[in-house]
């Protein structure tokens, strides 16, 4: 192939991937756009085949990357899609690490100028550290998402300046290795190092419910880290892909810090609750709470000629997903309209709860944005909250309050509220529920796949 | 007069980012995890520079370094396109003829 043609073909691959992400505007056209994402990446690879040399070596190890990607897409459960994601962020993170260390050990190979040109080595130095913190907070990420560590954060004095500081450290050694004139490996890998152990001490300060976040920003990363590299390459296609990702979870994480009412950097710095959470841990007051039991709510739900359920984190916790399709036919067979409302930052990526709903059948056109049903709930039999506590906060309309100004779904003004939840304690934000104190608020403590069960069975 | 190949570049990048910003803004909400899986898919793309990396003719440790990345990438692509497809899959409207498995 000529050099035209190359160019031409990975034009066609750039717009292959837009209209991958366009299909995504709704349900009935997505998987074509996802044809067309593979359809681009096949077109690509067999380009970039033309180019080089050790066919049997690298057709071997896509073979050996293609079957483990293979097997983790087939087997993983979607209960698990929050660690899957964090998984492969850090792939592309190091990805691009070892690149950029090929391309510095030996520029010819990417068809650049030895020694490396000031320019080429800027943007090196840009896809590599963007690439190492990458990998080593998604790394973090997907620790504590798997909840392999804990999902709280770990604050400790000085936290800030030290990153600050590690943070001037690499740009220095960044420095010093696009001002040597030699291959200044001593640079390279401090600068590379920094960058790893900066990328998992900006992650462990964030926790639990900020991770939608987290994950999305880390999104944002591996797709600006491609983009880097294509600079370095001189590669269209790779910054156009590279800038389709970055952009896509720049505006999810956006998305979600909206969804949440804080602003991006409180988050990124983490320890959300830890910061005077004490003024709004309650006034002492033991606060009475109605509770009931799964054959309580059965009657109300039998009853009931309207249901919204709001699932929550507790419903993936607990897996509870295929026990709510079971009661929402049940319900529907007593003609009863079944609905779910879905807060944006409910689980813990964004979306989370719409795949696991998909996942047991039930259909999307009974799933809704908060923005489309929260007008609803007033005209609304039972809500019942599924493992979900603080994007049902109403002290979110209390001027004061840490979480005042979050949108909240409406559950409370429901005639009739049922909260299943393990337990009284607080959710992610420390604060007290006003919403398990009102009067038609009925609590069902229990795992959320347990008490449904249980209702299923008393509905017969 | 010649333009610094790196003006090129940098046009690619700004116009790319503003393709991504409108078309990412016009995702339903309800696709918001596909979507990460298939921009994971799509980051893949760094296999191509991979690729690179382990495919010249010199056979050095560089080489080999590239291997890895091209595994690392290939298991992204492939991963991050067939979950998504798999995911996609489950997303059915209300129908009235039973179940379909």
């Amino acid at each position: 192939m000529t050099s035209n043609q190359i160019a031409f073909a990975y034009l066609t691959a750039s717009v292959l991937f837009i209209f991958a992400l366009k299909g995504l505007s709704s349900p009935a056209t997505a998987r074509r756009g996802n044809l067309f994402g593979i359809a681009g990446m096949v077109l690509a690879v067999l380009t970039t085949l033309s180019l080089i040399h050790n066919y049997v070596l690298i057709i071997g190890a896509i073979a050996v990357g293609g079957t483990i990607g293979a097997v983790v897409a087939r087997r993983v459960q979607l209960t698990a899609m929050p660690e899957l994601v964090a998984f492969m962020h850090s792939l592309v993170g190091l990805t691009a690490v070892f690149i950029a260390v090929t391309a510095v050990n030996n520029p010819t190979t990417f068809g650049l100028h030895d020694p490396l040109p000031m320019g080429n080595k800027l943007e090196l130095f840009i896809g590599t550290f963007i690439g190492a913190m990458t990998w080593s907070g998604s790394v973090i990420a997907f620790l504590k998402l798997s909840g392999r560590m804990s999902g709280r954060p770990i604050v400790f004095a000085g936290q800030h300046a030290l990153n600050l500081l590690l943070a001037l450290a690499m740009l220095s050694c960044g420095l010093w290795f696009f001002l040597g004139i030699e291959t200044n490996w001593m640079g390279f890998i401090t600068m590379a190092a920094l960058a790893f152990l900066l990328g998992f001490l900006i992650i462990i300060p964030i926790g639990g419910a900020d991770m939608p976040v987290v994950i999305s920003m880390l999104n944002s990363y591996s797709g600006w880290a491609a983009a880097g590299i294509g600079f370095s390459l001189g590669n269209p296609m790779l910054i156009i892909a590279g800038s389709l990702v970055g952009s896509s979870g720049a505006i999810l994480s956006y998305i979600m810090c909206k969804a949440m009412n804080r602003p991006f950097l409180s988050v990124i710095l983490g320890g959300f609750g830890s910061e005077g959470g004490a003024a709004s841990a309650g006034d002492g007051m033991q606060r009475t709470y109605r509770s009931g039991s799964a054959d309580d709510v059965a009657f109300l739900l039998g009853n009931a000629d309207s249901v919204v359920i709001v699932p929550g984190y507790g419903l993936a916790v607990a897996r509870a997903q295929h026990a709510v399709k079971e009661l929402m036919l049940k319900l529907q067979n007593k003609g009863i309209n079944v609905r779910f409302a879905i807060h944006p930052v409910a689980g813990r990526m964004p979306g989370h709860m719409n795949v696991l709903l998909a996942e047991a059948e039930i259909p999307y056109d009974q799933v809704f944005e908060m923005s489309e049903i929260n007008s609803d709930f007033p005209t609304t039999d039972v809500a019942l909250v599924l493992g979900a506590n603080d994007v049902t906060n109403p002290a979110a309309n209390v001027p004061g309050s840490p979480i005042y100004g979050m949108p909240i779904l409406e559950a409370n003004k429901a005639h009739n509220v049922v909260v299943v939840k393990r337990s009284m304690a607080t959710g992610y934000a420390g604060l007290d529920n006003d919403l398990f104190y009102m009067d038609k608020t009925m609590m069902v403590f229990g795992d959320a796949k347990k008490v449904v069960e249980d209702m299923v069975k008393a509905l017969d | 007069m010649i333009v610094d190949p790196f003006i090129f570049y940098l046009t690619v990048f700004v116009l790319a980012v503003f393709v991504g910003y409108h078309v990412v803004w016009n995702v339903t909400p309800a696709l918001h995890t596909p979507l990460m899986s298939v921009t994971n898919a799509i980051s893949g793309i760094i296999l191509v520079g991979a690729m690179l990396a382990a495919g010249t003719a010199q056979n050095d440790w560089g080489t080999w370094l590239g291997a890895i990345a091209v595994v690392l990438a290939s298991i992204n692509v492939f991963g991050g396109f067939l979950v998504t497809q798999r995911m996609l899959g489950m997303f059915k409207k209300r129908e009235k003829k039973g179940e379909a498995k």
